[in-house]
């Protein structure tokens, strides 16, 4: 499982029309759990090619395995059938360099709030071999520095169950990006939160994207957050999942909440929304 | 907060005397004979003067104490992580944990005696095998809950098993991990006096033996508020330990306050 893939094969594959190399390249990859009788698969057989600093939001109804591709992709999950590719080489047991957040911030409690962003910092080379020497001065400045762009100045020392839980998914972010990684994976975010937070972090997630660059890859239920953020949305069928549709966004950023009023914004919703409810209608049937 | 901290600690004080108030009157309201119930004031004098007696059974009780406590606490806490990190080992470990828990360790130590001898080992061995059980119960409970989205998040960057141990898991059990020391040095007290009571010529468990049957019952109660001293005094020690160390699980309450 730990194999290489020489690197002579992945530049091998016909790269799309950009030049833009590609970040993600899932190939005809399918998860099963279990086996025999018992086997549910999670994930459907799918091909999906993301290219360097994209924003790709996936939606689908629940249960569809839009987590199982994040988890693809992280190295939690390997794949039954096909093969995964991250940045150049098969997914291994451990990828590096992914920045990830769940619904849920799970800050450390015993830790302040520049201590927890920190943590990736203590795992993740090259930083790790210098943390002792670093954590004070130019760790503390990068986290300081994140804590910033998120608006959350002058609270490196609290400690979690001091902030709110908007606060707490803004230092989700920061512990995400910390370690400066190439990837960034989000699980539903913004589930937990309400509408006007959810909105508030949209934009800052947006101007963090902006800012650093990475790959992203959002899992969400909420297609007006799939259509403000993504630069393309994946739609995925109901269990096993596969990708029923995929497309581009064009709107100009940075985006404004405004902007997810206007005509052309509701009505891609509205196409999302028919994607989804079909889905559901076909696996109802299905069942029955 | 500090006043109804303070009026508490009052309260408890008071509750203290007013039992051993109770106690000395009902002895000399009912003219009870010493030999079945001698009068605290009698215990305590007796306890003074015996003291000096008292001092080397007490250093020994503790000392098999602790060092059955120490090695009852290293013991759960390999055991507890082992089991704690692996679900399966988890699973697999737990019935038989149970049943050696369950057996009472009055039972054992003869066993001990049979084995090496009456004296500190059987103390010792004693304490350790009471005290364990909850210390690994606590460790492999704490490691076992840890949030699977954090371990997620770390596995994602790359951790080892052990990162996530040393990072995460080890932290997040510290206020298992101290709450069940304060149980353990509790039990560890309880398992060596058993001991001693049984097999030993030393230790406040033999001083009781021997008391009783020369009908020392003054001595035989100063034993025991030795030992209740003694097991409130290991309780004290190790509440004031946790608080320092795993303040941050508490925290939620200074809430208001900050």
């Amino acid at each position: 499982m730990m194999r290489m893939q020489p690197h002579s094969e992945f530049a091998g594959v016909p790269v799309s029309a950009s030049a833009v190399p590609i970040a993600i390249e899932l190939s005809e990859a399918s998860v099963t759990f279990g086996r025999g009788d018992r086997a549910v698969p999670a994930l459907g057989t799918t091909s999906l090619r993301i290219a360097d600093g994209e924003f790709v939001a996936l939606v689908g109804p629940s249960g569809c395995g839009k987590s199982t591709i994040l988890r693809l992709v992280s190295g939690l999950v390997q794949p039954s059938t096909g093969v995964v590719i991250v940045g150049g080489r098969e997914v291994a047991a451990r990828a590096l360099r992914v920045g990830m957040a769940f619904q849920n911030p799970t800050m450390l409690p015993w830790m302040t709030i520049e201590r927890n962003i920190m943590l990736p910092l203590k795992i993740v080379e090259p930083f790790r071999s210098q943390f002792r020497k670093l954590r004070k001065t130019e760790y503390r400045d990068k986290a300081n520095a994140l804590l910033e762009q998120v608006g959350l100045k002058g609270f490196d020392n609290r400690y979690p169950w001091q902030l709110s839980g908007g606060m707490l998914q803004r230092a989700n972010l920061c512990r995400a990006l910390i370690h400066e990684p190439r990837m960034l994976l989000l699980d539903e975010p913004f589930g937990a939160l309400d509408q006007f937070t959810r909105e508030e972090l949209w934009s800052i997630l947006q101007d963090l994207w902006i800012a650093h660059q990475p790959t992203v890859l959002l899992v969400t239920h909420d297609l007006r957050e799939a259509a403000f953020l993504g630069s393309r949305i994946c739609v995925m069928s109901a269990r096993p999942g596969r990708i029923l549709d995929d497309s581009h966004v064009t709107f100009a950023r940075p985006r404004t909440v405004a902007m997810t009023f206007e005509p052309d914004f509701v009505a891609l919703n509205q196409k999302l929304r028919a994607f989804i409810v079909d889905a559901r209608t076909a696996s109802a049937q299905r069942a029955t | 907060m500090p006043d109804l901290d303070y009026r508490q600690k009052a309260w408890s004080a008071a509750l203290i005397v007013l039992f051993f108030v109770a106690w000395e009157l009902f002895c000399l309201m009912t003219g009870m004979s010493d030999l079945v119930l001698p009068r605290p004031s009698q215990v305590f004098v007796t306890l003074f003067e015996k003291f000096p007696i008292l001092w080397p059974h007490i250093l020994q009780t503790l000392a098999t104490t602790m060092i059955g406590f120490v090695l009852g606490v290293g013991l759960g806490v390999v055991l507890g992580a082992v089991i704690g990190v692996s679900k399966t080992a988890y699973d697999t470990a737990y019935p038989l944990l149970v049943g050696f828990s369950s057996i009472p360790k009055v039972a054992v130590v003869p066993i001990f005696v049979l084995w090496f001898g009456s004296g500190s080992v059987p103390a010792v061995l004693t304490a350790l095998s009471i005290c364990f059980f909850p210390i690994v119960v606590n460790i492999a409970t704490g490691l076992a809950t840890t949030e699977p989205e954090l371990e997620d998040v770390l596995k994602a960057l790359g951790a080892s098993k052990l990162d996530i141990l040393w990072n995460v898991g080890l932290p997040r059990t510290m206020p298992f991990f101290f709450a069940s020391l304060k149980v353990a040095v509790s039990y560890a007290f309880v398992g060596a006096v058993l001991s001693e009571t049984v097999a030993s010529n030393r230790g406040i468990g033999n001083v009781m033996m021997t008391a009783s049957s020369n009908f020392n019952v003054p001595l035989v109660f100063a034993g025991l508020f030795v030992l209740a001293g003694l097991g409130v005094a290991l309780y004290v020690i190790f509440s004031v330990i946790e608080g320092r160390v795993t303040g941050w699980a508490t925290r939620k309450n200074d809430l208001l306050a900050t």
